[in-house]
């Protein structure tokens, strides 16, 4: 038998307690989500599913949800034909503005999301696009092209160019060549990058907050109905999106996985 | 090689750049002019070239101590985030053998949890009539409730270090798990107790991993003006609420643009300066693969 460790017992229970704190919150959120009371208190009194029955009958929310998932939908298939195409581009060609452009489009992913939700509301109004869903939906497409292109042209360098070349040499055309081999090589960076996308525009406040007009998005209702006073059906949509979000990140794990059996 | 042809290149290359020409390069230089402009009477914007903003923003107080004071709870969140997330990031990479994989989609999970979920869950703890005060009550730790919870300095500074913990996480634990074991064992043969492997090989060797981290909280929390929104009171403003108020109730757009300008050399100067650190760590140990 091992004999206890002291310092490894310190290292454990430190571990626990961060752990600890960064689930917390959340757990409690959830469990709050079944309290039958308006306040948020300790102890519960009483369990029941109300709230969730509340936000089925909330047309608000579930519109809002409604254009949240159109907003990530659209973002993201227009990111990903653009995204790819630019990091292709960028794969196979040098040009002069190449470094700087590459530092480019890493702004909208490394700078304050503030930033550049007051700079598209200073200007998408004199490119004629108003303050609307419209602009939103640009500015969700714009830091999402950004993030497929990265994560694209990361997996591009790791390619190894001589199976294009071969496909080449083995008479395909350019157009097999993407299909057949470039394509089918970087699935799962597309895969891994449109799921990214999709939760990263269901989630954005910052760029969205300047961009929106009347129809809200999730999020923004959300913190609209915070500002308004705290309401528990929040407790519930909360619970939801938590769900949500462990669907997506174990779906994506899955698919990572695969990625590293393939190497 | 396929696509040698300069015309495809374009037709792949175009519709990129033309949309971040258009949707990103000129929002930001708009921002950028706009910063010289002034307003008239009626808070519209005239087109000038006057460093008017800029001026009054160094000179008025609130404005410059908002900075300040901007900075310096950025480097509170930033601090804190470190010194959480070193010791989960050293027992995922080092001692857990069995749940690896488990807990480091634990501690990536929360990245993929909405923001305004994770600074909720604070709101509703942290309340006057929430779940902490009224947690305390009941075991008969106090009897009245502590007001000062919510719409504090301290709560902002909860709610952010719960939010960026996390990104500060994830380059510490990869930059733990890209150390060799055979450098560890080498310190232990040699050796070196725990404490001395951990501070004089563990660390030096993850720096850079350290670095990002650290990066990513501090600006992460420069530019966040919705967690002291939420959390933090009239009293807790962020150089970011002062920025969002130019654009609406203020309606100073030229003072607003300046302090957006001033954000982003100041996010930009750090970006640049953790970079220059990374490349000097990593290149201590440039040998490693």
């Amino acid at each position: 038998m091992k004999k206890f460790d002291a310092l490894n017992f310190m290292t454990g229970f430190l571990a626990f307690a961060v752990m600890f704190f960064i689930y917390f919150p959340m757990l409690i959120v959830v469990i709050y989500s079944f309290n039958a009371d308006t306040v948020n208190s300790f102890p519960i009194k009483h369990f029941s599913l109300k709230w969730y029955g509340v936000l089925i009958q909330n047309k608000t929310l579930l519109t809002s949800l409604k254009i949240s998932a159109l907003i990530g939908i659209f973002g993201t298939a227009v990111a990903l034909v653009i995204g790819t195409m630019g990091a292709l581009a960028m794969h196979k060609h040098n040009f002069k503005l190449k470094r700087f452009f590459e530092r480019i489009v890493l702004l909208p992913i490394t700078l304050p999301g503030i930033l550049t939700g007051i700079a598209m509301l200073s200007f998408f109004p004199l490119l004629g696009i108003s303050i609307s869903l419209t602009a939103v939906v640009i500015g969700h497409t714009t830091f999402l092209i950004c993030l497929v292109l990265t994560q694209v042209y990361a997996r591009f360098k790791r390619l190894d160019p001589y199976l294009e070349e071969a496909a080449a040499d083995l008479g395909s055309t350019p157009w097999q060549t993407f299909w057949k081999v470039t394509l089918p090589n970087i699935k799962t960076a597309i895969i891994g990058a449109s799921l990214l996308s999709f939760t990263l525009s269901l989630d954005e406040i910052p760029v969205t907050f300047f961009l929106i007009a009347r129809d809200n998005t999730l999020p923004i209702e959300i913190y609209t109905m915070l500002r308004r006073g705290i309401t528990p059906e929040v407790n519930a949509i909360s619970t939801i999106i938590f769900i949500i979000s462990l669907i997506a990140l174990i779906l994506s794990v899955k698919f990572g996985e695969r990625e590293t059996k393939i190497i | 090689m396929f696509l040698k042809l300069k015309p495809s290149f374009y037709l792949l290359f175009l519709p990129l750049a033309l949309w971040m020409l258009l949707f990103l390069v000129l929002p930001y230089t708009r921002v950028f002019i706009q910063s010289f402009y002034t307003i008239d009477d009626f808070g519209v914007l005239q087109p000038a070239l006057s460093f008017d903003s800029y001026k009054r923003f160094f000179t008025k107080e609130l404005y410059y101590f908002t900075l300040f004071k901007t900075f310096g709870l950025s480097a509170v969140v930033t601090a804190i985030a470190l010194i959480v997330s070193i010791p989960l990031a050293y027992y995922i990479a080092f001692k857990a053998t069995k749940n690896k994989t488990l807990l480091y989609t634990l501690i990536i999970l929360p990245l993929w949890v909405s923001y305004i979920v994770r600074a909720y869950a604070w709101k509703i703890i942290l309340g006057e009539e929430g779940i902490l005060n009224s947690f305390l009550q009941f075991i008969g730790f106090i009897d009245s409730p502590i007001s000062a919870l919510l719409y504090s300095d301290l709560a902002v500074v909860i709610g952010m270090v719960h939010i960026y913990t996390p990104f500060v996480l994830m380059p510490i634990y990869t930059s733990f798990e890209q150390i060799p074991t055979s450098l560890v064992e080498a310190s232990k043969d040699l050796g070196a107790n725990r404490f001395i492997t951990f501070f004089k090989v563990v660390l030096p060797l993850s720096l850079p991993g350290i670095i990002t981290g650290g990066t990513f909280a501090f600006v992460l929390s420069l530019g966040d003006f919705l967690a002291p929104n939420l959390l933090g009171g009239s009293n807790t403003l962020f150089i970011s609420n002062i920025f969002q108020n130019m654009f609406g109730t203020s309606n100073d757009k030229p003072l607003g643009s300046a302090i957006g300008i001033v954000l982003l050399v100041v996010v930009l100067f750090v970006l640049d300066m953790s970079s220059r650190a990374e490349k000097r760590y990593s290149s201590l140990n440039s040998d490693r693969t």
